[in-house]
């Protein structure tokens, strides 16, 4: 009797790591499913080969540090990364960026650093990132949509040579996003004016109906997503509000000054992974920080960058980028944000009663 | 009455339905009692009573000693067979000194004189009463009621809060007691504001307890100084620093008093003992605890003498069924588990629960994802999380810097914790850490202080020697120069 922990509380929410992981899978599901029927088996391929780099890198590297492999492999968090990675991958990239990836999210970004709850940049922003700065050529080969079923679709023996041995005639088959056509055109001195009509209808756009990373297209399912996380209470609201609104801000403030060469706050907020962003990575608990207050900072420094860098940065897309940066500085944000403790001023002074207690025969 | 808000908190599963209807039964005293000296914050009583003398109930078996402390009575009548140590109520299962007293099964009443009209005394007199009966606060926070009451006065508190949240899953005893004895917690509260000499009392009551609310609000009706008011049901809504945020807005300053922001809270087990005691002559003797959890025959609600085992109390109430995975003293956020069946509850015990192994929940913990839900969590504004780390690394400061000593120990951050991180242990940890290490420094500067004087003592010894000795030769000297002299002039 008793031989187990004598400290109370002897209850507990019925609460778990790999609860918190299966609900953010679930939330994350409608996303990639759409991808995938969006962009047909290799994408598909792309994503099992992902989760299974992800899984093999954790079991590796937790047995090689003598740590019980079965229970940090089941609690769901590589699974999670494997699949948070294959949706802000390209749809048809080839098989060894998903290995790649998923090492560099596993091995250098989550397990160097201690493993679970240990590391300081989100695992798979962090991939992506490297990925991006290492093979920037297979990293911005956005497919045109090639829904599953459809003529257009690749069979499934085509797929598997498009994962494992390349894509034959990219130029045929893909095309800039939306952001990155946007950037290339200001470059060549046009206005959004002449650059958007033709390449952009917000209803579609809005739908996903387009090229990007496999969870990248579908705005409105990762909305749906964040928002059902939200209301499980998965996450809580202050990083997504505070980063989609300051995009929204920043956006709407620049297009009203110059609408022909700053974007409207409806492009930003429908393009680039910005809600897949703001509710599946920036809210990643183990990178984020943990007071509201700090949370808002961070959501807000995590907005601002992703617009500065689509705007003034050298790459079209910032959400990574941006999510990286500001998991740079979450630890800051602990350091000097805390909440006031109850009793005491912010600066952690005794603080006097606000209202002298009243004399006796006066009610408060 | 407007109503405030208190920061964090949780919402644990009541499982108040397996006692909340069954009402209170009166336990008759088992043949042996076991009476800890210590019941309360403070001092331990001192024994009046020899071993081998017979006492009556009710009758004083040991005296509260110092400022802080309070008497203990014999709870049935019958004989003194020994006072040494025995199983205190605590997890460690250390001893404590404690009187045996063992029933004659006639349960005689010491002469008792009620007083005709307590409310003709001066209120000083009224605390004199509350002492004599040894009551403590019986929410479980033990401190002599009297004292409080006086203290209290003297910081001229406006409203005495009484407590009846019952926050505490399981916990059904003050709902019972107030369900069943309104008119005389009522009474109490009256007696307790004439010793106050507060103009008026509120009645705090969480809304899960509807039953209770009717009763209580019947039994203040028509008396402009006292009323009930329903709070939300949300743990620690019945810890008085939270109670008095929710009740007026205000923050007790850290290192202050609750009185500080010209609020009382006393629970109202205590109220109801203040009513016995005034106007039955009745000292705290008994007290009403709920036996529940998954592991017990027939949960509900005791009127049980103090000093009565764990088991006679389980066995009373139908037995065990199946195993015992834990078993507590009080409710799951803040109990303590019980080394053994063979302790005696005492006048702040509100509950045993003994819980089935599905009910406790035993998991092992897993590393810390930095959620957050802890900092959500914390009715005192800390992070559970970076504290529990700067304890576990033995960094005493950095836990302290943190807000080590405001935490109160409430476990919200621990139940919401998915990582299953038995963060109050941590807590506990760094806090004994703390105190060892005051003792430590404390002993040092004690023993530097020592050294230092004795130094000194020796170094005086030393001047004084030389002092002497430099005299001694003077002298001679003086004495030699004298002969000459007088040598000289012979």
């Amino acid at each position: 009797m008793n031989l187990h922990l004598p400290s109370a509380p002897h209850t507990h929410a019925p609460d778990s790591v790999p609860r918190i992981m299966g609900l953010v899978l679930l939330a994350v599901a409608p996303t990639a499913l759409y991808g995938l029927i969006l962009f047909g088996w290799p994408a598909l391929n792309l994503l099992l080969v992902t989760v299974l780099a992800c899984l093999i890198c954790e079991a590796a590297c937790l047995s090689i540090a003598g740590r019980p492999v079965k229970p940090s492999l089941w609690d769901g968090s590589a699974l999670l990364t494997g699949v948070l990675l294959a949706v802000s991958l390209p749809p048809w990239a080839p098989w060894w960026i998903g290995v790649l990836g998923g090492f560099f999210a596993i091995v250098i970004s989550k397990q160097v650093f201690g493993g679970i709850g240990q590391n300081l940049f989100n695992p798979a922003m962090l991939a992506r990132v490297a990925l991006l700065v290492s093979f920037p050529v297979e990293m911005t080969t956005w497919i045109h949509p090639h829904p599953l079923f459809s003529s257009a679709a690749p069979g499934l023996l085509d797929s598997l040579a498009i994962t494992f041995s390349g894509i034959s005639d990219v130029d045929g088959v893909s095309g800039a996003t939306i952001l990155g056509h946007v950037r290339t055109q200001l470059g060549m001195n046009q206005t959004l004016g002449q650059i958007l009509p033709e390449h952009y209808q917000s209803g579609i756009a809005a739908l996903g109906w387009t090229g990007g990373s496999i969870g990248e297209t579908a705005e409105w399912l990762a909305l749906g997503g964040g928002v059902w996380l939200l209301w499980r209470r998965v996450i809580t609201w202050q990083i997504p509000v505070a980063m989609i609104a300051t995009v929204a801000v920043l956006a709407g403030g620049f297009h009203l000054l110059n609408p022909d060469r700053f974007a409207d706050p409806g492009l930003h907020l429908l393009s680039g992974g910005l809600m897949l962003g703001a509710f599946f990575f920036a809210t990643d608990p183990v990178t984020s920080p943990t007071t509201p207050i700090g949370q808002l900072v961070f959501g807000a420094g995590c907005g601002a960058l992703v617009y500065i860098i689509r705007t003034w940065g050298g790459y079209p897309e910032g959400v990574a980028f941006a999510i990286v940066l500001m998991n740079a500085a979450t630890p800051l944000i602990d350091h000097y944000i805390r909440p006031r403790i109850y009793g005491r001023t912010w600066g952690g002074q005794s603080r006097p009663v606000k209202r002298p207690p009243a004399g006796s025969g006066e009610a408060p | 009455m407007k109503l405030f808000d208190f920061w964090g908190g949780v919402h644990p599963a009541g499982h108040k339905h397996l006692s909340a209807d069954q009402p209170i039964r009166i336990m008759p005293p088992p043949a042996r009692l076991q009476i800890p000296l210590q019941q309360h914050t403070g001092l331990p009583a001192l024994p009046v009573v020899k071993v081998g003398e017979s006492v009556c109930k009710g009758q004083l078996l040991a005296r509260g000693q110092g400022a802080v402390s309070a008497s203990v009575h014999a709870p049935t009548s019958g004989t003194i067979s020994a006072i040494g140590d025995f199983t205190a109520p605590h997890v460690s299962g250390l001893p404590l000194p404690t009187i045996t007293l063992d029933s004659d099964g006639e349960d005689r009443w010491l002469d008792r004189e009620p007083l005709p009209d307590p409310f003709a005394l001066v209120p000083e007199q009224i605390a004199v009463h509350i002492a004599e009966a040894g009551i403590v606060g019986m929410g479980g926070a033990n401190f002599p009621a009297a004292l409080k009451l006086n203290k209290a006065r003297q910081a001229k508190v406006h409203t005495l809060a009484v407590n009846g949240a019952e926050c505490e899953p399981y916990m059904t005893c003050d709902d019972r007691l107030m369900r069943e004895r309104a008119a005389g917690i009522v009474d109490g509260v009256r007696l307790m504001l004439y010793a106050l000499q507060a103009p008026q009392a509120v009645i705090a009551i969480e809304d899960n307890k509807p039953d209770a609310i009717i009763s209580m609000t019947a039994a203040c009706h028509g008396d402009p100084q006292i009323r009930v008011v329903v709070v939300p049901s949300r743990y620690p809504a019945g810890s008085a620093k939270q109670l008095i945020q929710l009740l007026t807005g205000l923050e007790t300053p850290a290192g202050g008093r609750g009185t500080d922001t010209g609020v009382l809270v006393h629970n109202v087990g205590t109220a109801y003992a203040v009513h016995r005691a005034l106007r039955q002559a009745h000292p705290l003797i008994s007290r009403i605890v709920t036996i529940s959890g998954g592991a017990v025959a027939e949960p509900q609600n005791l009127e049980a003498p103090i000093g009565a085992l764990v088991e006679d109390l389980l066995g009373f109430c139908g037995g065990v069924n199946g195993e015992i995975a834990k078993l507590l003293m009080g409710g799951p956020m803040m109990g303590q588990p019980l080394p053994s069946r063979q302790t005696p509850m005492v006048k702040g015990t509100n509950g045993v629960l003994a819980l089935t192994a599905a009910e406790a929940q035993l998991t092992t913990p897993s590393p810390c994802i930095r959620c957050g839900r802890c900092v959500d969590a914390c009715p005192m504004g800390l992070m559970p999380l970076e504290m529990s780390k700067r304890a576990r690394h033995d960094d005493l400061d950095g836990a302290l810097a943190f807000g080590l000593i405001d935490c109160i120990s409430c476990g919200s951050c621990a139940y919401a914790c998915p990582s299953h991180i038995p963060l109050v242990q941590y807590f506990e940890y760094a806090r004994g850490a703390l105190e060892a290490q005051e003792r430590a420094e404390q002993k040092s500067k004690e023993t530097r202080r020592l050294l230092e004087q004795r130094q000194a003592r020796l170094a005086r010894a030393e001047q004084a020697k030389v002092e002497a000795a430099a005299k001694r030769l003077a002298e001679k000297q003086r004495a030699k120069a004298a002969k000459a002299g007088v040598g000289v002039a012979a």
